[in-house]
């Protein structure tokens, strides 16, 4: 039978004491996670992911609204109740137990009979990679191992929901690219759904079915990467994802009054009759694109991504760009909300 | 929250109780009674007491007895403290090189924490016997008053001997605090200290004593809460004697003490012991007071 | 050359030195040893006592038998591994509600707690007499045990431990359906095994060479420790048996040595728990 697991929050606001004061870290936040979709929560560090995702876990009381895994709102169950598994930054495993044991012990405090538990504990090694470790002690592991007997110990429950906690970013930039296609395999082979709180662009682009975007404490889009990155809500989804980030013109130029225009750096291309007008101050070479960073007096600093060739510009040039109406992204002067 | 702080309060009270409750038994309470037998007098086997007025304690405290005894608990501070923290520090200093064999003889400094107050006490009367101890009829050429009438009986050389024991006993702890203390001192500060040209006395006054002031008077104050404190020392060397002045009774002995006048009187004793609480907490908070200012507290 | 020269001189001194002042340290105990593995004129027949001859068992066998230190040195034992149990398991409990536990006036609780510390034995024994007397606990083995098996030392070494276990280990096992009393046991307490050493260390040292407390309490002969049966070796109008004390010291003494010699660094780390900072 299966498990009807998505997650689904509902106006959840969380305030922090600090002192005299009170910190919103989460605002008001509604989301509908679908079941065995791949979630990513996507924002600069304090902008609430974790917090979020940590209600879902339990490990926070939200201050208000209800966390629903599945049908059942689950406000007051404790986080072992919830059917969830969590992978943390810190890996977060016994030292002083082997990679088999860290493996096998949520079954263990389950009382899962021994055979299955060694069995699961087995089968999840096998997946993982980690046959060969199974009596090592995590500190006699790599960093990369060590996150993989995280994921074991988490996937050994067949959790309804997994969540991780920004888990690769103590990884080498090789190893991460790595985990990220295995991370995208399992969840496919699990039935489990995913969600998955991280600052890295790449990541959520990469893996997502859906990126939740946050800022501040606030939703500010939620969608597939493409529709995000094509359709951004925002002035700060906007220059949040995309690398380099969008070009962000003064408002007015190209938009009329009260609009600002963003023009990703893949549009914005040299044209005799351009109607912005910059000068090359820098060129990077990146061997399948060529970057180029130039000023204007108009629209401030501006980035262009061209395929190399003889048509690159060199330092100094005086180069003018088009846009095209289709390539403009139109957003409010003043709320930065996109326009229609 | 609040919601997880209301969970957690049954296994707060739960791991608690056992410590909690010792301690109340043991230690809170005979502390509260303490102070509240101090002003009462009570006959032998305590039941029937009378209120007499919280006057007994400066009564107590004026009195003679009480006086010679606090004169005694101070000298043998003065004796003891100062002599215990230096050669601390300069066993300390002497072993702290990273030379073949070091180990050895850190264990050698460091050896009397093993011994109790019973067996390093009892060690040093054998050794100061006056009849047939070996420093009696060693040294006698030197000090003849080791033989008659033997430091344990002299009145001028008791305390002192008490005191020698004392030192000698506590010598492994200081060395032990003091070492701990020199190894936390980074490596940097001294090899810095050492290419700005500062000599060994110089990097020792103006990097090492800097940095372990803290632990030195932590050390100090330790040492002055014990020497104020001592008993078994003095019940299994002199007694609180010679008897003829008591030059050895102080406040604990007096207390406790088989020889002590005020043995069977739990009002007096009492009060006596809450004043000895009072003085340790004045000489500890005096030091850190006076010292406390040129302790280097850096991060 | 020259500088070699200087700095062998200045190795040279150094040793000289060192192994100077670890005879003066020493020359108390070598005393004493020596006295006691002579036999009774011997060891009485100064120098010639400090020279390693003639060694004989017989003092010590006798202190042995006068003083009846094979009961002696077992009531030690027995009352050392019960406080040393005793403190380890009630110092675990308090600590975790320190370190892990979140509950209201946690800081006053521990405050008080901590003002414990300050309370001298000197002042309380004397009451704890009567108490103990009133429970019928004096010259009884839990008369002994029983006030010392909390310390504030211990909760406070323990917490110190605790609170260096990251949170997210602590969140993972609750993720993993671990409760408190669980994770106390399967994680926290393995994880602070050296200081556990270190702690029990020290409390069965300072519980084998207690000294007031068990003066006071035990007055009669089967119940005394080794520490309060050495001073009844004490023969002051006898002095032809004096070197009886010798052997009873000796026994009392070696056994400490011996645990100082293996577990030192254990015990540095209790004794200086408090002391040093950082």
């Amino acid at each position: 039978m299966r498990r009807v697991s998505g997650v689904r929050l509902s106006g959840v606001t969380k305030k922090f004491d600090e002192g005299e004061d009170q910190v919103t870290a989460v605002d008001n936040v509604d989301l509908d996670v679908a079941d065995h979709e791949f979630m990513v929560l996507l924002g600069p560090s304090g902008c609430g992911k974790s917090t979020l995702l940590r209600m879902v876990a339990g490990l926070e009381d939200p201050t208000s609204g209800e966390v629903f895994i599945g049908e059942q709102m689950v406000n007051d169950v404790a986080p072992k109740d919830r059917d969830i598994a969590m992978v943390f930054q810190s890996y977060a495993l016994y030292p002083h137990k082997t990679v088999r044991a860290n493996i096998e012990f949520p079954l263990k405090v389950r009382r899962v009979p021994k055979a299955e538990r060694t069995a699961e504990a087995h089968r999840a090694a096998e997946a993982l990679g980690l046959a060969d470790h199974m009596r090592r002690k995590p500190g006699q592991l790599s960093g990369g191992q060590r996150q993989r007997v995280a994921l074991a110990r988490a996937i050994v429950r067949r959790p309804a929901v997994f969540l991780m906690d920004e888990p690769l970013s103590n990884l080498d930039a090789k190893l991460r690219g790595d985990t990220r296609t295995e991370l995208v395999d399992l969840h496919r082979r699990l039935d489990s759904t995913f969600i998955y709180v991280t600052h890295d662009q790449v990541e959520a682009m990469t893996m997502a079915s859906r990126v939740a975007v946050l800022n501040q404490g606030r939703l500010e889009q939620v969608g597939t990467p493409q529709e995000v990155y094509d359709h951004p809500a925002s002035v700060f989804v906007a220059q949040f994802i995309g690398t380099p980030p969008m070009n962000l013109l003064p408002a007015g130029l190209l938009g009329g009054e009260g609009v600002r225009v963003g023009v990703r750096p893949e549009h914005l291309l040299p044209a005799a009759d351009g109607a912005v007008t910059a000068r090359v101050h820098q060129i990077e070479h990146l061997g399948h694109e060529v970057l180029v960073l130039a000023e204007s007096e108009t629209a401030g600093r501006l980035v262009s991504r061209l395929a190399p060739g003889p048509d690159v510009p060199v330092v100094g040039d005086s180069v003018r760009f088009e846009v095209r109406p289709a390539d403009m992204h139109r957003f409010d002067a003043t709320s930065g909300m996109r326009l229609p | 929250m609040n919601r997880r702080r209301l969970r957690d309060i049954p296994w707060a009270v739960l791991m608690l109780v056992p410590s909690a409750g010792l301690l109340a038994v043991w230690t809170i309470y005979p502390l509260v009674r303490a102070v509240d037998y101090g002003h009462k007098q009570c006959n032998r086997t305590l039941t029937e007491c009378r209120d007499v007025g919280w006057g007994q304690f400066s009564r107590v405290f004026q009195s003679d007895q009480f006086q010679d005894a606090l004169l005694v608990s101070v000298k043998f501070a003065v004796f003891t403290v100062p002599t215990g923290l230096v050669l601390g520090l300069a066993l300390a200093m002497l072993a702290d090189k990273h030379i073949r064999g070091i180990g050895v003889f850190r264990v050698i400094f460091s050896s009397t924490v093993a011994t109790s107050v019973a067996v390093a006490s009892l060690v040093w009367f054998v050794l100061l016997q006056p009849q047939i101890g070996v420093l009696a009829d060693q040294l006698s050429g030197v000090f003849p008053s080791l033989k008659e009438p033997g430091w344990l009986n002299g009145n001028d050389t008791a305390l002192p001997a008490v005191a020698i024991s004392s030192v000698w006993a506590g010598l492994g702890f200081s060395f032990i605090v003091v070492t701990a203390a020199l190894q936390s001192v980074p490596r940097e500060l001294h090899e810095s200290a050492l290419v700005d040209g500062a000599g060994s006395f110089r990097r020792f006054w103006h990097v090492t004593l800097p940095m372990i002031s803290p632990t030195l008077l932590f050390l100090m104050v330790v040492l002055t809460t014990r020497a104020l404190q001592t008993y078994g020392e003095i019940a299994l060397l002199t007694g609180g004697g010679p008897q003829t002045t008591k030059a050895t009774t102080n406040i604990p002995y007096l207390i406790y003490g088989e020889n002590s006048l005020i043995r069977n009187d739990i009002g007096l004793k009492s009060a006596a012991a809450t004043l000895l609480f009072l003085l340790s907490g004045v000489f500890a908070a005096v030091q850190f007071r006076g010292f406390g200012k040129r302790v280097h507290y850096g991060s | 050359m020259a500088a070699d020269a200087v700095h062998g001189a200045r190795k040279a001194g150094r040793y000289a030195l060192l192994a100077v002042v670890s005879v003066i340290v020493l020359f108390p105990i070598y005393a004493v040893l020596l006295q006691a593995l002579k036999s009774g004129p011997d060891s009485f027949d100064h120098p010639r006592s400090l020279l390693p001859v003639d060694l004989t068992f017989d003092t010590i066998r006798s202190a042995w038998t006068i003083g009846k230190l094979d009961r002696l040195l077992l009531n030690s034992l027995l009352v050392a591994v019960a406080v040393t149990c005793g403190v380890i398991l009630t110092s675990l409990l308090s600590a975790y509600a320190f370190a892990f536990l979140d509950f209201p006036l946690k800081k006053v609780v521990f405050a008080m707690f901590l003002a414990t510390m300050l309370v001298p034995a000197e002042v309380t024994v004397l009451i704890n007499y009567n108490t103990a007397d009133s429970l019928g606990w004096v010259n009884t083995y839990q008369g002994l045990i029983v006030p010392s098996l909390a310390s504030m030392f211990g909760v406070f070494l323990v917490r110190q431990v605790f609170l260096q276990v990251p949170g997210e280990l602590r969140e993972a096992a609750a993720l993993d359906g671990l409760g408190h009393w669980r994770f106390l046991w399967s994680v926290a307490t393995p994880l602070s095994r050296p200081t556990l050493g270190a702690l029990g260390l020290f409390v069965f040292l300072g519980t084998w060479n207690a000294y007031l407390w068990p003066s006071q309490v035990i007055t009669d002969e089967d119940h005394r420790t080794i520490q309060i049966g050495l001073e009844h070796l004490k023969t002051p109008n006898d002095i032809s048996k004096l070197n009886l004390i010798t052997g009873g010291l000796v026994v009392a003494a070696v056994p400490i040595f011996v645990m100082l010699v293996i577990f030192q660094r254990q015990l540095v780390r209790g004794l200086t728990a408090g002391a040093v900072k950082g």
